[in-house]
């Protein structure tokens, strides 16, 4: 490698910083939970994680925690994503492949508006309490 | 390539011989074969500071904390938490029965402000643009372009800084005699990692975990104070450290973080290792230097001091791991934010070596001036086996008792001081009702009678006639005259002892007499060791109410001194007898006497 000057530091800096946030835990105030269930995954659960991984990265979106969870029981809508932010009300979205995360992270998260074709509603509140 | 998830595995000295690195492996295996070796990215780390629950492994972003991993975990953590999104419950750390998922509902982290152990267990240590990510060398960058050396005592001041070895220093003095030395052709910069405390692994965890943050500092006083050369005096004892020390000095020197023209400036400065043997009076500093240069490993009389005449003559700022790892961020973040933490007169935090009879033993740091409860209770979970605690050892060798009646004292160096003790390097070994005073008072003494480099007599001669003296009370032989002499001969040995080795090895002694009068004195007076643990001072007997003859103690009897039919009187033979106390323990009516 070759050596470093000043500016070349902070650009290294810059460049892994992002990648390293991910791992921070705090100062996450959106939270993206992919519904990670076998019939999720067979739905493209997977692909519509690691689109969501590399969105975020393109975004440049430090703030943003993205989970995995298991089934939570709405098997005709899967792949299921939930999206929990402030101002936003907690929204499940349905059916999402990369172009719907593509969205969700444009109009959802950076422009705070629904993603009106893909909402699913709450799950049922049995399911809820036990959260 | 992005990762969708993070696995953390602790890669410190503990959990590695735990197997950590057999985990590492696994893991990776497991997740190539699941096909995800892609999108989630196998640290190893430094220490996590909770050695006790060893091995490790954290997963991001779900923020799981598996504690007691076994290698063939691996596999149900990559199919069950990476694949499908299950956390792996049974591995998940418990606090008293209800279940902690993040690391930030632990007890044991709750209390701890990290500020030295910042990186340890979230960067790779032998990777260094994750310590670059993390605003490594970026001190370095900034007392390069934009201060002056005087910029940079002057911010050292500000925080308020003591040295982390054991006398607490103010360090930015240390570095001001040294820089102020104007016709030196050549000065040094030496990190003292010669940790030797018993049970004292900080500066180890730090070097294992955050190696680069001790190169940059030494570069930062190399610049401040006007050295090109830097020497790091580890004991051999610490492959693991020693190892990522040498990788990230090979890396920092790939990309100019050290070497030639640093950073693109004029700036030069080189850093070699140099092995210690383990000689516990090297950790004083004139011994380091000298066993640096070839010599013998022995003190010098101070002053001089190496600020200005240290390693072959030449101005030398030396200082411990911990306080080096504290430069960095006094000055990226500024002296008056390192100054808010603390107390009046200590200032940051300290990293302290949690041992001995506590639940949670390991690291942790805490600000200065946090109570001794907090640490004990809250951190370190109390006592085991409902115990009840007796006090705290701190300083090491060199340190005294705080007992149960100071354990709401703040912990910093003047009130350590005011209770006869020493903040050291920052051991802190607990001890319960079982442990008997004397006898660590005298194991201490045997330390550093074994570790005493003979030079001067007092503490030569001395150190032996207090360890003989304690020896004698613990076999029942002390006189009211013996603890006179333990006062007259520790006071002495304070004084005229060329070293810190000889001058606080007294410590122990004359501060657990202090405190734990009553025990010394049923020694000698009574001939009993109340907590059972010196050998001639103890008997075991077998009550003839009590027994019921269930035969329990006669099996548990390693030498098979106890003799007895079943449903009747058991009876010890005293001459066989080890006085181990397996029979006291076993037996559940209470019949065995301890006396």
């Amino acid at each position: 490698m070759a050596k470093l000057s000043l500016d070349d530091l902070r650009k290294l800096r810059d460049e892994k910083r992002q990648a390293l946030e991910m791992r921070e835990t705090e100062n996450k105030t959106v939270q993206i939970i992919v519904g990670m269930g076998t019939s999720g995954i067979a739905a493209g659960a997977k692909q519509t994680l690691s689109a969501f991984v590399n969105y975020l990265q393109e975004y440049n979106l430090t703030n943003v925690s993205l989970r995995q969870t298991g089934s939570i029981g709405l098997d005709h809508a899967e792949p299921v994503v939930e999206v929990r932010m402030t101002g936003m009300p907690n929204i499940i979205y349905g059916k999402v492949d990369t172009g719907v995360a593509k969205q969700i992270i444009e109009r959802h998260i950076l422009g705070k508006e629904l993603v009106d074709e893909h909402v699913f509603d709450r799950p049922a509140p049995d399911i809820v309490e036990g959260v | 390539m992005a990762f969708n998830h993070y696995l953390l595995v602790c890669g410190g000295t503990g959990c590695e011989s735990a197997n950590a690195d057999k985990i590492y492996k696994n893991l990776r295996a497991s997740a190539e074969a699941h096909g995800v070796g892609e999108s989630c990215q196998i640290v190893k780390t430094g220490c996590f500071g909770f050695c006790e629950k060893g091995p490790i492994v954290k997963v991001l972003p779900e923020e799981n904390f598996y504690v007691e991993v076994k290698p063939e975990d691996a596999e149900e953590i990559i199919s069950e938490q990476i694949v499908k999104g299950r956390s792996v419950d049974r591995l998940q750390y418990k606090e008293k029965g209800k279940e902690a998922s993040g690391i930030e509902n632990i007890g044991f982290y709750q209390k701890q402000v990290r500020v030295v152990l910042r990186n340890c267990g979230f960067i790779n240590p032998e990777d260094i643009t994750e310590y670059i990510a993390r605003d490594g060398y970026a001190a370095l960058g900034k007392v390069l372009t934009e201060m002056t050396p005087h910029d940079v005592i002057e911010e050292l001041k500000k925080s308020g800084l003591r040295g982390r070895g054991g006398a607490g220093f103010p360090t930015w003095r240390k570095w001001m005699f040294t820089a102020e030395v104007k016709d030196a052709d050549q000065k040094y910069v030496v990190c003292n990692a010669d940790e030797g405390d018993p049970g004292a692994y900080m500066d180890r965890s730090i070097l294992e975990g955050d190696p680069h943050s001790v190169l940059e500092a030494m570069a930062i006083a190399g610049f401040t104070c006007g050295a090109d050369k830097g020497f790091i005096y580890i004991r051999a004892e610490y492959p693991l450290a020693i190892n990522r020390l040498k990788i990230a000095i090979e890396q920092a020197k790939e990309m100019g973080l050290l070497g030639d023209n640093i950073l693109g400036t004029d700036f030069n400065f080189d850093i070699e290792i140099r092995l210690g043997a383990g000689a516990f009076v090297c950790g004083e500093e004139t011994a380091l230097l000298a066993s640096i240069e070839g010599e013998r490993g022995m003190p010098k009389p101070r002053p001089p001091f190496p600020a200005t005449k240290g390693l072959w003559g030449k101005p030398t700022v030396i200082n411990n791991v911990e306080t080096w790892a504290n430069i960095p961020v006094i000055i990226t973040k500024g002296g008056d934010w390192f100054g808010s933490i603390g107390t009046a007169t200590s200032k940051g935090t300290k990293v302290f070596a949690l041992t001995g009879k506590i639940n949670n033993s390991g690291l942790v740091e805490v600000p200065m001036g946090t109570p001794l409860r907090d640490i004990v209770y809250n951190i370190g979970g109390g006592i085991p086996d409902g115990k009840k605690f007796k006090a705290v050892q701190t300083g090491g060798p060199s340190g005294g008792v705080i007992t149960a009646d100071n354990i709401d004292v703040p912990i910093d160096f003047e009130h350590l001081q005011e209770l006869g003790s020493i903040m050291g390097s920052g051991g802190m070994i607990v001890m319960d009702e079982d442990d008997c005073i004397v006898d660590v008072a005298k194991f201490y003494l045997e330390f550093t009678v074994e570790e005493s480099c003979g030079k001067c007599a007092p503490c030569r001669v001395g150190g032996r006639k207090l360890y003989n003296i304690l020896d004698k009370i613990t076999k029942g032989k002390g006189t009211m005259e013996d603890l006179e002499k333990i006062k007259s001969i520790g006071n002495a040995m304070k004084k005229a002892s060329l070293c810190g080795l000889g001058q606080t090895a007294p410590n122990p002694a004359l501060s657990s007499m202090h405190y734990f009068y009553d025990e010394y004195l049923a020694h000698i007076k009574d001939q009993t060791c109340p907590s059972g643990v010196c050998k001639d001072l103890v008997k075991f007997t077998i009550s003839e109410e009590k027994c019921i003859g269930c035969t329990l103690c006669a099996r548990k009897c390693p030498v098979n001194c106890i003799a007895g039919e079943r449903k009747a009187l058991h009876v010890i033979d005293q001459e066989k007898c080890i006085k181990c106390g397996e029979c006291f323990n076993a037996c559940k009516f209470g019949a065995v006497l301890r006396a």
